[in-house]
């Protein structure tokens, strides 16, 4: 494998990843965490959507005119979710039922669209394709930790196997109903954000000011 | 015959000539500046059409497995809520046992003119012929419209009716929750409760399509009885039973107090999808919906 491919794939897991660095994509990480087969399903979807629309963008990124560069991009993309949501539908029903708008969603997902644009537009199209697949693994490797820790201690399950006995199952596991909600992955995203960069501190972003501290006594 | 020969090789010279004319024409846009009108306007159409076969195509070619997956859920649900589906049960086998109806709302009689096995009762809600506005007043499970017709299920064996499963809707937190509920042959107790069409919170109002808490609707009964409403009640109004009064309570349901046969456990944390069975229960076991049929239902015995 490249240099170029490799640094593409693999970056957008850490170092540069979509969801904890760039914070792009939260709403559907928010929305299909709650149990982890979804968010494989919603993982493997987006990937394969931001995978083909970036390495179809790049085709084309010659001849798209700037004016409806966006509607351009756009259209690819919109094209290939509904194909996912048909294929969903038809091959994986129950799971398609779950999803059920978050896949059509995947269209307005800032991921696809932020390759497409910082990308895909200026590259060729094997190496956007690589660049895609990087930056959708990026986004599952956040959903499916977020999944894990949501379905076993919100509903004491993994992939829908009992995993910690519930009490009202006669178990010991008092469920947190908090974690089923859309707004602990919030706070989960906001922890794993802070140890990554913990971890990494090279992300920390710069203040965009410095806050001042009034000398003794002036403001008296 | 050399003078059809001659037109299909005037016709095919033509093909020939457009499509040298496209490659040209192609060659033409490709070179055009990116900004140029033309080139816009072409390239835009370019791409739709390919998005438009795109997506057109996997439509038509997944539609007739997409028909019978969703045929196949409806079926395995309905199964489900007459307690006859198992691990290992041949869907398709077991729902030979099953004999749509179609039935008048208004007058809870049987009717033959519509063919049951292709009716939509969903799609005939919103047919201005076949649907009817609900008026807000009655309109408890905040549905809008509805069906003058519905299909409910007879569970035949020996020839005689074991159960019957009429389609209930009504609105939850999010969504309007779609289902089927599975009577006895009494008209009265019932089977199962199973929403299994809704976009409620997963693992709160979600919770309804539960097994666990699907079971706890297991012999309960609808309606008042006789016994709680006094006879006089009951000859009155011409019934054997009164108004639908099952419903959720807040926590779990007491066996020991009166009226437990009319209880079954709140969702916990999710008061509003409770309202929500709760309503769809009154509303389509009450008068404007399936009562008048079930009451011929019940001294017919079918």
């Amino acid at each position: 494998m490249q240099a170029e491919t490799k640094k593409v794939l693999l970056d957008p897991l850490v170092d540069n990843n979509p969801i904890t660095l760039q914070v792009l994509g939260i709403c559907s990480a928010l929305a299909v965490t709650s149990q982890m087969s979804t968010s494989l399903i919603m993982s493997l979807a987006l990937t394969l959507v931001t995978g083909f629309s970036s390495a179809g963008i790049a085709f084309i990124r010659n001849h798209v005119p700037s004016s409806i560069r966006i509607i351009a991009q756009m259209v690819i993309i919109a094209s290939l979710v509904i194909v996912v949501d048909q294929v969903l539908k038809a091959f994986a029903y129950d799971i398609s039922k779950k999803l059920s708008v978050f896949v059509g969603l995947i269209i307005t997902n800032c991921i696809v669209m932020g390759r497409a644009e910082a990308y895909a537009m200026k590259n060729p199209p094997l190496e956007s394709f690589w660049d895609g697949i990087g930056n959708g693994l990026g986004y599952s490797a956040v959903l499916i930790s977020l999944s894990i820790v949501r379905e076993l201690f919100g509903s004491g399950k993994l992939l829908g196997i009992e995993v910690l006995p519930l009490v009202k199952d006669g178990g010991w596991y008092t469920p947190n109903g908090l974690l089923l909600l859309p707004p602990s992955a919030f706070f989960l995203i906001g922890l794993m954000i802070w140890a990554v960069r913990s971890w990494k501190p090279a992300q920390v972003e710069k203040a965009d000011y410095v806050i001042s501290h009034a000398a003794h006594g002036e403001a008296h | 015959m050399p003078n059809s020969n001659q037109t299909g090789q005037v016709l095919s010279d033509k093909f020939a000539g457009l499509v040298e004319k496209a490659k040209v024409y192609a060659q033409h846009i490709l070179s055009l500046g990116n900004d140029s009108f033309e080139k816009t306007v072409v390239v835009a159409f370019a791409l739709c059409l390919v998005g438009a076969v795109l997506v057109s195509g996997s439509a038509v070619i997944l539609k007739p497995l997409q028909v019978s997956n969703k045929a196949a859920d409806e079926k395995s649900n309905i199964l489900e809520v007459a307690g006859m589906l198992e691990e290992k049960t041949n869907v398709e086998e077991a729902f030979k046992k099953f004999e749509p109806k179609i039935v008048d709302l208004e007058s809870g009689d049987y009717v033959d003119g519509i063919n049951p096995e292709t009716f939509d009762q969903r799609k005939a809600s919103k047919d201005p012929a076949l649907g009817v506005e609900i008026p807000s007043d009655k309109d408890i499970a905040k549905i809008g419209r509805k069906s003058k017709y519905a299909k409910v299920y007879l569970v035949k064996e020996d020839g005689k009716t074991k159960a019957v499963i009429v389609p209930v809707s009504g609105y939850g937190l999010w969504s309007t929750m779609h289902g089927y509920m599975a009577l006895e042959s009494d008209g009265q107790t019932v089977i199962g409760l199973n929403l299994f069409d809704q976009a409620e919170t997963p693992g709160l109002g979600g919770e309804v399509v539960n097994p666990k808490w699907k079971s706890l609707w297991k012999g309960k009964k609808v309606y008042k009885e006789a016994s709680e409403e006094g006879k006089d009640f009951m000859k009155k109004h011409h019934t054997e039973v009164g108004e639908p009064v099952l419903s959720l309570v807040k926590g779990s349901v007491d066996p020991s107090k009166p009226g437990a046969q009319h209880q079954v456990d709140g969702l916990a944390g999710a008061t509003l999808t409770s309202n929500g069975v709760n309503n769809l229960i009154r509303y389509w076991l009450g008068s404007e919906g399936f009562a008048p049929y079930l009451a011929k239902f019940r001294a017919q015995r079918g």
